[in-house]
């Protein structure tokens, strides 16, 4: 159970017996409770108890956090630890996989994102998202960033989209690259351009949230960095959420860190804390590389 | 003997060799196996191959040649006057001497033909006999000369492997010989056809009663045979049936692949596909029996004159017959769009409508292209729901609700019953065959094209 | 940038409502064709079954015969050839106007011969073949009714019609309610239909002399589908070699699979019968234009089946030294059999529908007899459906929908052996 007081004397043990005997690492080791600060205060969202099931696996295990406003939250830990099926939850995209399940709370700006009333439409239309692969539709570039905003109905003329998509294409660097070839497809791009025409495609609907699902796995490191660069950025405007496999990038590019493992969350902090010295010792053990 | 008993008699002989091969291949190796570079069982085989495959080869030709030789002595034997006949009616008597052989009903039963026929029927024996003994000394003679070649180092297994391996290669040519055959057997007919009448008459003639073609003295001689009225009525019937087809298999794949939960895609999918195994010849049975007597009730009751033979029938439950065709294809097409694309839209708050109208669909366009047109392609080839619901009358007409013919249906109607293989009436139906053939292939070969070029887009 | 970002939402609810109407109204069309299928689906089936059972059912008569010396052996004799050419049919006529004394006219007196089945004249010479000492006796002997009589019984003919419109007439339809009241009428279990062969007589005809056709003509088609199938596809997907002609091969299987049947009879008629001279009407030639069908079925079915064996497989028995052809036979092959067999019995069961190739090579002969041989003269089970369906008889009809019950029972079974093959059998590697 991750409720607050526990949490808190965890942190406070865990402090004070840094580094002691043997054993006691050993049972702080063993411990699966939340450690570090996962909550903070006026939060654009907030996840209380959450639990995700693929139908018998139990692939989220009472996850409590918060994500703050206009910050880079990122999410590490090992293959398989969860985190990016806690990601498709902040969205609701697990609802498209089958027998998939969820329990506990999340809210956005206070609103249960997971009420029975809530329209998943306009959900996503707050709480964007980016994925893995860069998933291009098969239309123009100019279509692709388009599309959000015509669906739902964000601009009254042509000349409006026209500047949305300029705007949004500016936004993710790619304007210079591609504002001669709006019109071509948009799988003709390199992967890395892809990828920012994905996330031009997510701000064009002017969201809140961006979740990031490794945005930078299927890239090359220049076109990583550029893209590093770019959420860098966005995290003044916008509040993101990135899950990541590269602890570097992490560092890199958020505020607060998140550590899972095998569908815990094991410690949440500010990111130099994480990275310099955190609590857990598994959280350690994969920051220095010892598995992961 | 017959060639049941004598193939029979083949495989008995081929069994006895097995067993000497196998004993000598034993006896040479002095017990020990390993002195052989193949297996006893191999040297078996070897022996047994070589008592089995060439008679085998000689029953083959021995069974084709019998036939024309036996038939050409006789005819020899045939006074002058039935010689000299024409190509044709000496074909006739060939045919009465034959049925008399085997004491079938002839036309003519004079004493000459009698005895021709005793002729035949001696002939006959002799010619089996001597194919019995031919094909058995064969066997024997060619086993004989296998085992004797066994030695120990003998290489029986790559020799036995190369004869199956020819065997297989010969297998895989029957798709080819398919093929060609079809194309001459349809092409060879089909110029004869054109030799009487022209290409173009049949091509864009408007005109076709080719049942007045019987005999040449009679009225209205020449028959018509312009097959526009075919082609426009198969099209009708198509494009109808396209109309049922395409949009309730495409709607229904995409509800069972996009909405549906497992446990309804798991049932409903089968029962679909039920459909799809259904024999035409039930649709046809249920498309003249129920449907078409319907679609005339409905008819009457609006005060619409509707042909007791429609168009719409036909189509309307041919349509029903494709709908497992376009749904399953579309189905695999919709499938195979990758999920992340779905991801895409889903993120951008795009309802489940609109990322299937606006993203899986024109995705999968191609791929389900390919698949209606691979399914004009069944409608226009699909026989028998239109033999049996479809009319015989020509008509050239886009109105549904009146009787119209299809290439098909003109195709059984000149085959079946009396005929000549000669009269242009039944090389007729080896022209409209040709078109069928050659629609239906171009549409395959493209819509394979288009369906193999979306597949390796997505893999 | 909050401000923006304010409008965006109200903006996005805003179309809220319009939107969620159209994704219903989308999942409901989906519904829709689903249920069409489906519906479609129940309709034949219910509407085969309907028409169609009650031809497990024949109308029976009872008719009291006096197997008349006079008539039958007036020599006395007995000897099996004068009661073997006796006039039966007089008996019958005698029988039936004995109940019918009051009838007269020439007229009347010929529709009332046609109460019973022409069989009948068969069924009294049998008995007294088989018994001689029935001669001079009498009995009441059951007889299959004439099938207007029939289907009269079975409540197929609606008497309200004005008379000019049924088959027939009132004071026929009075005849048999009187025969009905006296207990002289009786619906029994139709042995025949499966017994007989084809006949004009409605009653007189069974499926057994198709279904050995069709028998005949898939075995046939068995022998030589299966052995060629799997021999191609393991030359195509273990030995060919990467090159045109392999190439060549491959499209011409796809292509073929989606060639119309009919062409394919059109190559049987042109090759098999015109040019190798193979009877016409016979299994054999039917056959061979099958598997020419279905070989394209089989050797796709069995491609996948062979190329869903782990190569680890075949690299562990060629790595004991086994010869390629014997890794194909100990191991490769035994794993793809089952999927070779599920391809070849969904062949099969194509072909067993199949109805329009055979028309071409003359299968669609009256054919009385049962056949007895591969190159006896035959028609196929979905032929005889065909041809039961041309004929003007209501009682035709019936025994068609019963024919296509028969031929839907033996397709379910065959695809039921399929699937339960691939169950037993699929493996994931």
């Amino acid at each position: 159970m991750a409720d607050q007081p526990g949490a808190a004397v965890m942190e406070a043990g865990a402090l004070e017996f840094r580094g002691a005997e043997v054993d006691l690492v050993d049972e702080r080791r063993e411990s699966r409770e939340t450690v570090g600060t996962p909550f903070i205060d006026d939060p654009r969202m907030s996840c209380r108890d959450v639990n995700v099931y693929y139908s018998d696996n139990h692939a989220i295990k009472n996850v409590s956090l918060d994500i703050g406003r206009e910050q880079v939250l990122a999410m590490i830990g090992p293959s398989g630890c969860g985190k990016s099926t806690f990601l498709r939850a902040l969205n609701r995209m697990n609802d498209t996989i089958d027998g998939c399940r969820m329990t506990g709370e999340i809210k956005l700006d206070g609103n249960d994102i997971y009420a029975k009333d809530m329209d998943v439409v306009p959900l996503r239309a707050l709480v964007g998202m980016v994925f893995q692969k860069p998933n291009p539709f098969p239309k123009s570039i100019f279509d692709n960033i388009a599309y959000g905003v015509r669906i739902h109905g964000l601009a009254e003329s042509k000349s409006e989209i026209e500047g949305i998509v300029e705007h949004s294409l500016k936004r993710a660097g790619l304007w210079e690259e591609v504002n001669d070839r709006l019109h071509q497809p948009g799988t003709g791009l390199s992967g890395g351009q892809q990828q920012r025409l994905c996330i031009a495609r997510t701000i064009a609907v002017s969201p809140e949230v961006i979740l990031m699902d490794e945005p930078c796995s299927a890239l090359d490191p220049i076109a990583t960095a550029r893209v590093e660069d770019l959420i860098n950025e966005l995290g003044q405007d916008y509040t993101i959420a990135i899950v990541t496999h590269s602890m570097q990038q992490a560092a890199r590019v958020s505020q607060r860190t998140a550590y899972f493992h095998l569908g815990d969350l094991l410690e949440v902090g500010p990111t130099d804390q994480i990275f310099t010295n955190p609590i857990h010792p598994l959280t350690e053990d994969y920051i220095t590389g010892r598995f992961g | 003997m017959g060639s049941p008993s004598l193939i029979l008699a083949l495989l008995g002989l081929s069994s006895v060799s097995y067993y000497l091969g196998w004993r000598r291949s034993i006896s040479l190796a002095q017990g020990t196996v390993r002195n052989l570079h193949s297996l006893p069982g191999y040297h078996g085989l070897y022996t047994a191959l070589w008592a089995a495959v060439p008679a085998l080869l000689l029953l083959g030709v021995g069974v084709a040649l019998k036939g024309p030789i036996v038939t050409n002595i006789v005819v020899s034997d045939l006074p002058r006057e039935v010689q000299s006949l024409s190509p044709e009616r000496l074909n006739l008597v060939v045919n009465d001497i034959r049925n008399l052989a085997s004491g079938n009903i002839a036309s003519q039963k004079t004493p000459g033909m009698l005895a021709a026929a005793d002729r035949y029927i001696r002939l006959q024996g002799y010619a089996a006999i001597a194919i019995t003994v031919a094909v058995l000394a064969m066997g024997v003679f060619c086993g004989a000369i296998a085992w004797r070649t066994i030695q120990p180092g003998k290489r029986a297994r790559n020799s036995v492997e190369r004869i199956i391996l020819g065997f297989l290669m010969a297998s895989s040519t029957i798709a080819i010989l398919t093929t060609v055959g079809i194309v001459l057997s349809v092409l060879f007919e089909s110029i004869r056809f054109f030799q009487a009448i022209p290409v173009t008459d049949f091509i864009f003639g408007l005109d076709w009663s080719p049942q007045m073609a019987i005999r040449a003295d009679q009225v209205g001689a020449s028959g018509a045979f312009g097959a526009v009225p075919l082609f426009a009525g198969t099209l009708l019937i198509s494009f109808i049936a396209m109309v049922v087809a395409v949009p309730v298999g495409l709607m229904s794949a995409i509800y069972l692949a996009e909405y549906a939960r497992p446990r309804v895609r798991g049932v409903v999918k089968p029962l679909l596909e039920v459909l799809a195994g259904i024999p035409t010849v039930v649709y046809g049975f249920f498309a003249a029996l129920t449907v078409a007597p319907f679609i005339r009730g409905m008819g009457e009751q609006v005060g619409l004159d509707v042909a007791s033979e429609s168009a719409l029938a036909a189509g309307l439950v041919m349509g029903i017959m494709i709908i497992p065709f376009v749904s399953s294809l579309s189905d695999d097409v919709i499938n195979a769009v990758p999920q992340a694309m779905r991801d895409g839209a889903y993120a951008l708050g795009a309802t489940r409508s609109e990322t299937i109208k606006q993203v899986v669909i024109p995705a999968a366009l191609p791929g389900i292209v390919g698949g209606v047109l691979l399914a004009v392609s069944r409608a226009i080839g699909e026989t028998m729901i239109v033999v049996m619901a479809a009319g015989l009358a020509a008509n050239l007409t886009a109105n549904p609700l009146s009787a119209v013919t299809t290439v098909t249906v003109q195709i059984v109607t000149l085959l079946t019953g009396d005929q000549e293989f000669d009269s242009p009436k039944t090389l007729a139906a080896f022209a409209l065959g040709l078109v069928l053939f050659v629609v239906t292939l171009g549409l395959n070969v493209i819509a394979l094209q288009v369906v193999r070029k979306y597949r390796e887009q997505y893999e | 940038m909050a401000a923006s970002e304010k409008s965006t939402i109200e903006r996005v609810r805003a179309t809220l409502a319009r939107r969620n109407r159209a994704e219903r109204r989308f999942k409901n069309f989906g519904r829709a064709a689903v249920l069409v299928g489906l519906v479609f689906l129940v309709l034949m089936f219910v509407n085969i079954i309907l028409t169609g059972y009650s031809a497990f059912w024949q109308t029976f008569v009872k008719l009291p015969v006096h197997f008349d010396a006079q008539v039958i052996d007036p020599g006395g004799a007995g000897d099996p050839e004068t009661l073997g050419s006796a006039d039966y049919g007089a008996l019958v006529k005698t029988s039936v106007r004995s109940l019918f004394p009051e009838v007269s006219g020439r007229r009347h007196r010929r529709d009332l011969g046609q109460l019973v089945s022409r069989g009948t004249v068969f069924q009294l010479r049998r008995m007294v073949l088989e018994d001689p000492s029935l001669v001079g006796s009498r009995a009441e002997v059951w007889v299959p009714a004439d099938d207007d009589y029939d289907m009269l019984h079975k409540g197929n003919v609606d008497r309200t019609l004005p008379e000019a419109d049924r088959r027939l007439s009132d004071r026929q339809i009075g005849w048999f309610d009187r025969l009905a009241d006296d207990g002289r009428v009786e619906s029994r279990f139709s042995a025949t239909f499966f017994t007989a062969g084809d006949s004009r007589e409605p009653e007189l005809a069974g499926i057994r002399g198709a279904a050995m056709g069709s028998f005949f003509t898939l075995a046939v088609t068995l022998l030589l589908s299966f052995p060629l199938g799997v021999a191609t596809s393991v030359y195509l997907e273990e030995f060919a070699p990467r090159n045109r002609v392999t190439a060549l091969i491959e499209v011409n299987i796809n292509n073929l699979a989606a060639v119309p049947s009919i062409v394919f009879g059109l190559l049987g008629l042109a090759v098999f019968i015109n040019l190798f001279g193979l009877p016409r009407s016979a299994p054999l030639v039917g056959g061979l234009v099958l598997t020419l069908m279905t070989l394209p079925t089989i050797i796709i079915a069995g491609r996948a089946a062979l190329k869903s064996v782990p190569p680890s497989i075949r690299e562990a028995a060629l790595g004991v030294g086994a010869s390629k052809l014997q890794m194909i036979v100990h191991h490769v092959l035994p794993l793809a059999m089952p999927g070779m067999l599920t391809g070849t019995i969904i062949g099969m069961a194509r072909a067993l529908g199949e109805t329009a190739p055979l028309l071409m090579i003359g299968m669609v002969a009256f054919v009385v007899d049962v056949p007895q041989s591969v190159t006896d003269a035959a028609t196929a089970l979905p032929v005889q459906i065909f041809l039961w369906l041309d004929s003007p008889e209501r009682a035709f009809v019936e025994r068609a929908s019963a024919a296509i019950m028969v031929l839907l029972a033996f397709l379910v079974a065959m695809n039921a052996l399929a699937i339960v093959l691939r169950r037993r059998f699929e493996r994931r590697w």
